[in-house]
């Protein structure tokens, strides 16, 4: 048990602080403030940290990684997270990218990470389907062999950011009958392929994160299949374990429960800073203990996986308590904004309004509910961690 | 002892039940919100010709003479529909602060209006400083001849942009926080000086803010009085509001439960699913518990209890009914998955709803201090 950074750790961080102060700040920094500027910023951060070498600092060193302990990641998301500097898309470089590295052909490899590590590509996750959430392996979307060409009919929904995407890795239908997870394969389908429609929905922040594809006949090469036909969910699952320790978001919730805090500061009740009223007090407290913790349990996680171990069912547990903290951050938020939570700041200025944050509050708590719903629902993460982790 | 409606009050009720049913199925109701006034000016002259806008008026104005228990079954019916129409602004606060003011002939013609849909009201109460507390005001009144002139501003005034007249606080005398020194006063909405700023809450409600440059205004009661009068108002409100709630909550709970009945993965209902089943019991129980403590207020309120009963009462209904509408409105999103995100669906207009009216004077936290002190003061 040893918690203290060594010598070479805290050069480390002088090396992040350093690389953040320039990466971060200007242009890139001030654009992020302007709605819509979301792919834009991404796109540019993305390519900074590719400049550097650490747009995926946990894949293998062959294929870009930064080979970092854990210790140096926990140091970089606490560095990134504290000066506000955006976490990775993680559409390529968290999901699809390991996928490629793991399972696909050295053409693949060759032809899709070096796009992925420098945001040439933007890409989306076709996984959900209308009939398909929770139970994911009832998944329909069609691919039939023809040629050298699979032929895709069906549709995937939820897909976020799906019209920014120039791919989506995808789960398709190639066998029906057998055991339902034996019959998925996994695909990489070019976004702008002929037969494909992208109809959004609107979410109840009032934002176009999400959308429904439409896939009428799209002709997919044979090579865009990764690893053996039918294996996909196998594939999927390994990806799914990652992307719920990505999930857990301790560093960023740390900087916004630290923001929390300077609001508070500000907002007045009946002569009382809102940061000395009892209540509030209480509940920001409940929030920084529950933080306090995860932000340990997360290190231990990480310990574990530097020995070798995947990131296995413990990243249930991740997610669970780290989109808890999440939403409970936001719904202090938007309490705290009071009556201005409520408003839809459309078009006029904070001091026209006679309120900073009111708006972000408000948008920040109606997306922070999918949370608990994407990347395997709070439900489905009980009910595995029940089975797996306690034998039940 | 009996907790049933009378005749009367369940005509009244159904007749609004009737309305929301026919008339305002979510999609008619997405049309009025779109409106540039928020609502439908059609609708409104309904609910007048049915006779709802005159319920909580005395007979001698030409209202219904309604109590508390007759603006519950409306607003809860009302809350089922998420009806738009500004009911609790101009006929609840505005009309009510009209009723409770000194009786002469332009305040009872104003009623009169209010009554027959041909006036709209408003209040501005709130300042962007002010937060929970009505006392918090820096909008300030100078005697001007017969009248009064007010310069400041306010914020997030419903119904302001479809007002004829407002009523507002502001001050003669005092400083910031000081309970003494307010007043009321009402201009015309339309008067040199007063400027509005149209925003949406994420209710689908318009409200406005508005800088006062020397608005020509009338007194509407003294400076000693003017808080006590919207402190009523509020106690008022809040049981109105409340009970609007519920009725969402009961919506919000029927349409889950529907769903989860419905919905199907790994091939059976996910209301099979025991870990569901639990939380659609805790909701049931929630709102349950919610219309116990809305019949316990509303019946003090009916009996005349002591004002302070009644205020501890009001205080704990609203804090119930902050917590519960959490607790409803994210289980209703949660229970629906990806669906319960869409805002095609109803269920995410209902919740803005619900954390809106949780807000609106006073939230859960602020009030529960209250509570605590009127509580174990006694
Ligand atoms: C904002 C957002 C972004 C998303 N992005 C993507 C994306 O990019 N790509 C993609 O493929 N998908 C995406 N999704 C989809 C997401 O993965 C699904 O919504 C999720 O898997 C749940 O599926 P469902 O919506 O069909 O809900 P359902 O599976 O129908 O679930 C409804 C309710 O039943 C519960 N439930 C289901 N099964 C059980 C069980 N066995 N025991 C107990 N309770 C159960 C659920 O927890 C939930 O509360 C996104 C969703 C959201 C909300």
């Amino acid at each position: 048990m040893d918690i203290n950074f060594s010598e070479a750790e805290l050069a480390f961080r002088d090396e992040v602080r350093a690389f953040l102060k320039e990466a971060w700040s200007g242009e890139l920094a001030e654009k992020a403030k302007q709605p819509g500027s979301y792919k834009e910023v991404q796109v540019g951060w993305e390519r900074k940290l590719n400049e550097k070498g650490w747009a995926a600092p946990l894949w293998p060193v062959e294929y870009g990684g930064a080979g970092w302990t854990p210790t140096q990641s926990y140091i970089y998301e606490s560095e990134r997270a504290a000066v506000g500097a955006p976490d990775v898309s993680p559409f390529g470089l968290k999901m699809v990218g390991p996928v490629i590295y793991s399972f696909g052909n050295d053409e693949q490899k060759q032809r899709f990470l070096p796009r992925i590590l420098n945001a040439d590509d933007w890409w989306c996750q076709g996984y959900s389907e209308p009939g398909a959430g929770s139970d994911l392996a009832s998944l329909k979307c069609k691919a039939e062999r023809d040629g050298d060409h699979y032929v895709i009919n069906g549709a995937k929904i939820w897909t976020t950011y799906a019209q920014h995407a120039d791919w989506m890795f995808c789960l398709v239908r190639t066998d029906s009958d057998c055991k339902p997870q034996q019959g998925i394969s996994f695909i990489l389908i070019d976004m702008n392929s002929p037969g494909i429609t992208v109809r959004p929905i609107v979410t109840i922040d009032s934002e176009h994160h999400l959308n429904e594809v439409i896939f009428d006949e799209v002709r997919v090469p044979v090579e865009n299949l990764i690893g053996e036909e039918n294996k996909g969910w196998t594939y999927a699952k390994s990806l799914l374990a990652h992307e719920r320790t990505a999930i857990a978001g301790v560093a960023d919730s740390k900087r916004h429960l630290s923001e929390l805090k300077k609001l508070a500061a500000a907002e007045v009740n009946g002569g009382r800073a809102m940061i000395d009223d009892p209540a509030f007090r209480q509940r920001i407290s409940d929030i920084e203990i529950e933080l306090m913790a995860l932000e340990y349990t997360e290190l231990r996680v990480l310990a574990s996986m530097s020995k070798g171990n995947g990131p296995g069912v413990e990243s249930s547990l991740l997610k669970l308590k780290g989109t808890e903290i999440q939403q409970s951050i936001q719904e202090l938020k938007l309490d705290l904004a009071g009556h201005f939570g409520a408003v839809v700041q459309d078009g006029i200025t904070a001091e026209e309004l006679g309120h900073g944050y009111g708006d972000a509050a408000r948008r920040g708590f109606m997306f922070s509910r999918a949370a608990t719903i994407y990347g395997g629902s709070d439900e489905v993460q009980k009910n595995i961690t029940a089975k797996f982790v306690l034998g039940l | 002892m009996n907790f049933d409606f009378s005749e009367e009050q369940q005509m009244l009720k159904d007749s609004v039940a009737r309305f929301v049913q026919d008339e305002y199925d979510f999609e008619a109701r997405n049309k009025v919100v779109a409106n540039e006034s928020g609502y439908s000016q059609e609708n409104w002259q309904k609910f007048a010709e049915l006779g709802w806008l005159s319920i909580p008026f005395a007979e001698a104005l030409g209202g219904f003479g309604g109590g508390a228990t007759d603006t519950m079954v409306v607003m809860e019916e009302l809350g089922k529909g998420l009806v738009a129409e500004p009911f609790a602004a101009s006929v609840l606060m505005f009309g009510g602060l009209l009723q409770a003011s000194a009786q002469n002939d332009e305040r009872d013609a104003l009623i009169g209006g209010v009554i027959d849909g041909s006036i709209q009201g408003a209040v501005a109460y709130a300042e962007a400083q002010s937060r929970f507390e009505l006392q918090d005001v820096l909008c300030r009144a100078e005697a001007d001849g017969e009248g009064y002139r007010l310069n400041g501003e306010k914020s997030l005034v419903l119904n302001a942009m479809s007002a004829d007249k407002i009523i507002v606080s502001a001050r003669v005398s005092g400083e910031q926080n000081d309970e003494q020194g307010i007043a009321l006063f009402l201009v015309d909405a339309k008067v040199e000086g007063i400027s509005k700023t149209a925003l949406r809450t994420m209710d689908a409600q318009l409200v406005a803010n508005l800088k006062l440059d020397n608005v020509a205004a009338t007194a509407l009661c003294g400076a000693g009085e003017g808080l006590g009068l919207l402190k009523q108002m509020r106690q008022q409100v809040i049981v109105a509001l409340s009970a609007e709630a519920l009725g969402i909550m009961e919506k919000l709970n029927a349409t889950t439960l529907e769903y989860c009945k419905t919905r199907k993965q790994f091939g059976v209902a996910i209301g099979s699913f025991q870990a569901l089943q639990h939380r659609m019991v805790d909701t049931f129980m929630a709102y349950e518990q919610c219309k116990s403590l809305l019949y316990r207020t509303v019946c003090s309120i009916e009996q005349g209890e002591d004002n302070n009963d009644i205020e501890k009462n009001v205080l704990a209904l609203k804090v119930m009914v902050g917590k519960a509408g959490k607790l409803i409105g994210g289980e209703a999103i949660q229970l629906h998955g990806g669906m319960g995100m869409t805002d095609e669906l109803d269920v995410g207009h209902y919740v803005r709803r619900l954390l809106t009216i949780n807000a609106a004077f006073g939230d859960a936290d602020y009030q529960q201090q209250r509570f605590a002190e009127v509580s174990l003061a006694s």
